[in-house]
């Protein structure tokens, strides 16, 4: 479409609207890489059967995904109603999806390799709330999905009028997507470097030289090798391309409706995280990546991530910085968490006893805003917690700690474990915290940092 | 915490709910055992075996006392407290506006001594807000005062 001409006119936001048609091609595709790789050894290696029926065989499932995925697309639709958006699919079994849009934690758009090709994009919406799945359109084509994704961020911020103004199929170049400032871009060699030096990097590495060295031995036993370990450097290097691709030029930057996150080779994500829904921010300093000044900035995000490598841990957690160097990563942080405190204390010498590996990082310091605690054994964890945030406060005093005179103190914020602890503390100190953080969070509650979070 | 602050205990009867399963699995287990090791060994092992059983358990029951007196919950004009433990003291503070539902659960001992269970749930897996041992009337009555605070303070994420 031609940039000059105008627009045709918005389609009425009460109509019921598909998907694209290409969308089984998309959901089929998955399934097509899975046969082709479970076929092709198969074909290759087992010359006695008929080929042609393996063949049937394949193409026949394959013919099956594909129906289904167009007896979905058929059965599926979706509109915006008032501040809402509606889902309804299901041909035997009927549903129908209302997700209010103010309650929507963040938007993501991902597009895999075979979308890419099409030029197509899902978009995901993430809910808070750890059973409640949020909604998914797969697919739409890519511009499209980029406009509906601004016009249903600026609805749930309460201001359709700011929105680019009907949201039009096939012709969203109308509105460009809100302006933004880049934040932040991570280089790829960078990327490369750190991933070699985390535990599964070394592991890889480990797997590769070891391979080849043993083949330049014994061809036969390496051979054994392969073949007993399959499984296992599947797994591994699945883990180590997921990392990669999930962090290959990934840029951040700030839009007026949150941080918007780009990364991907293959498989393209984009996401924005609108500002104020933000629990909690971790920076995360490995000891391997010590020399280099290193560190990784993750926030937490009330809301499931659906596909994750590591479910617990990570459902909730992003990665807005994978590497980056102090200046980078502080830059990002503010833009969280403005203006952290910086004065810690450390608990009293005591807690040495108690914690001998975490006492050199154990340390805490709040300033009516933000809470940061640091914490790690090997590697140094800086928590950050807005006071406004919390969702409970915690005591903990355990048997050693009862002796030592110490006590702990849990900030618990939205998530499956996650929290900002002040470690082994006075005891003293910890009835006067016990006394004050209630209040302070209350009174941080009424006054939130972020006035975008309603 | 402070001075005026009312700790509500659970009903007493949630010890003999604790001590009537803790006696479902030590009498059972101290007739298996001792007649095992006294029909297969010698008679002097059968009775060792009962004994070490019943020491254990009596120290297990000194153990559910004050495991059962530890607990207590408050209700203050903006967060609930609760504390329980005895090798693990904990406290934990619950604004109501950060309550996201609370439920009432009963098992089959609880119920047969008309006592339920209350926890409230906020966002956060780790907030551990949960009175066991309370009396039904007193149960329901939390759950409807709670859910009505949270209602009237309920915070967004």
């Amino acid at each position: 479409v031609n940039p000059g001409d105008p627009p045709p006119p918005a389609r009425d936001m009460q109509e019921w609207h598909r998907l694209h048609p290409l969308s089984p091609v998309v959901r089929a595709g998955r399934y097509l890489i899975g046969l082709v790789l479970i076929a092709a050894p198969a074909l290759l290696t087992d010359r006695r059967h008929d080929r042609a029926g393996t063949l049937i065989v394949d193409s026949g499932l394959l013919g099956v995904v594909l129906i289904l995925g167009l007896v979905s697309w058929l059965v599926t639709r979706w509109r915006i109603e008032g501040d809402a958006l509606r889902i309804e699919t299901g041909l035997i079994r009927r549903s129908s999806q209302r997700i209010p849009l103010s309650q929507v934690q963040a938007i993501d758009i991902e597009r895999t390799g075979i979308a890419r090709l099409l030029g197509l994009a899902e978009l995901r919406l993430r809910m808070a709330g750890t059973s409640t799945r949020g909604g998914r359109l797969a697919s739409l084509t890519a511009p499209e999905a980029e406009a509906l994704r601004s016009r249903l961020l600026a609805i749930g911020h309460g201001s359709p009028a700011a929105a680019p103004a009907g949201y039009a199929p096939g012709y969203p170049a109308a509105h460009p997507a809100s302006p933004e400032r880049p934040l932040f871009s991570l280089p790829t060699d960078r990327l490369v470097a750190s991933m070699l030096l985390t535990k599964t990097g070394l592991a890889g590495v480990g797997v590769v030289v070891a391979i080849v060295v043993l083949s330049a031995v014994s061809p036969r036993a390496a051979a054994a090798v392969i073949a007993a370990g399959t499984a296992s450097f599947v797994g591994l290097f699945t883990t180590i391309w997921r990392r990669f691709n999930s962090g290959y030029r990934l840029t951040v930057a700030e839009a007026p409706d949150g941080l918007r996150m780009r990364s991907g080779l293959v498989q393209t994500t984009a996401e924005t995280i609108p500002y104020g829904r933000i629990q909690a921010a971790r920076l995360i300093e490995p000891l391997l990546w010590r020399p280099f000044g290193w560190r990784r900035l993750d926030v937490d995000v009330a809301g499931g991530r659906a596909r994750e490598e590591n479910r617990a841990e990570s459902r909730h957690s992003r990665t807005l910085v994978p590497v980056g160097d102090r200046a980078e990563a502080d830059r990002l942080l503010r833009r969280v968490i403005p203006d952290p405190p910086a004065a810690l204390s450390p608990p009293p010498p005591r807690a040495r006893w108690k914690a001998p590996f975490r006492y050199r990082y154990l340390a805490w310091g709040e300033d009516g805003r933000t809470v940061v605690s640091t914490d790690g054994r090997v590697r140094r964890i800086t928590r950050f917690v807005p006071l406004e945030k919390v969702q409970s406060i915690r005591r903990v005093q355990g048997p050693l700690q009862r002796r030592l005179g110490l006590a702990t103190i849990h900030l618990d914020t939205a998530g499956r474990r996650s929290k900002a602890s002040l470690r082994d503390r006075d005891t003293a100190e910890v009835e006067r915290e016990m006394r004050r953080l209630p209040a302070l969070c209350r009174a941080a509650r009424h006054a939130p940092i972020h006035r975008a979070a309603r | 915490m402070d001075e005026d602050t009312r700790w509500v205990a659970p009903s007493p009867r949630l010890l003999t709910v604790r001590r009537v399963q803790l006696a479902l699995l030590a009498v059972p287990l101290l007739v298996a055992g001792g007649l095992l090791a006294g029909a297969l060994v010698a008679l002097w092992l059968g009775l060792l075996v009962a004994a070490l059983v019943l020491v254990a358990a009596v120290a297990v029951e000194r153990f559910l006392h004050r495991r059962v007196r530890s607990w207590a919950y408050a209700e203050r004009d903006d967060d609930f407290l609760v504390r329980r433990g005895v090798l693990f003291i904990r406290l934990s503070v619950v604004p109501y506006g950060r309550m996201q539902f609370v439920d009432v659960t009963a098992g089959p001992f609880e119920r047969a001594y008309g006592l339920a269970t209350v926890k409230m749930h906020t966002a956060a897996a780790a907030s551990d807000a949960r009175i066991p041992g309370l009396p039904n009337a007193d149960a329901t009555r939390l759950r409807d005062t709670l859910a009505a605070l949270g209602e009237a303070r309920a915070a967004g994420l």
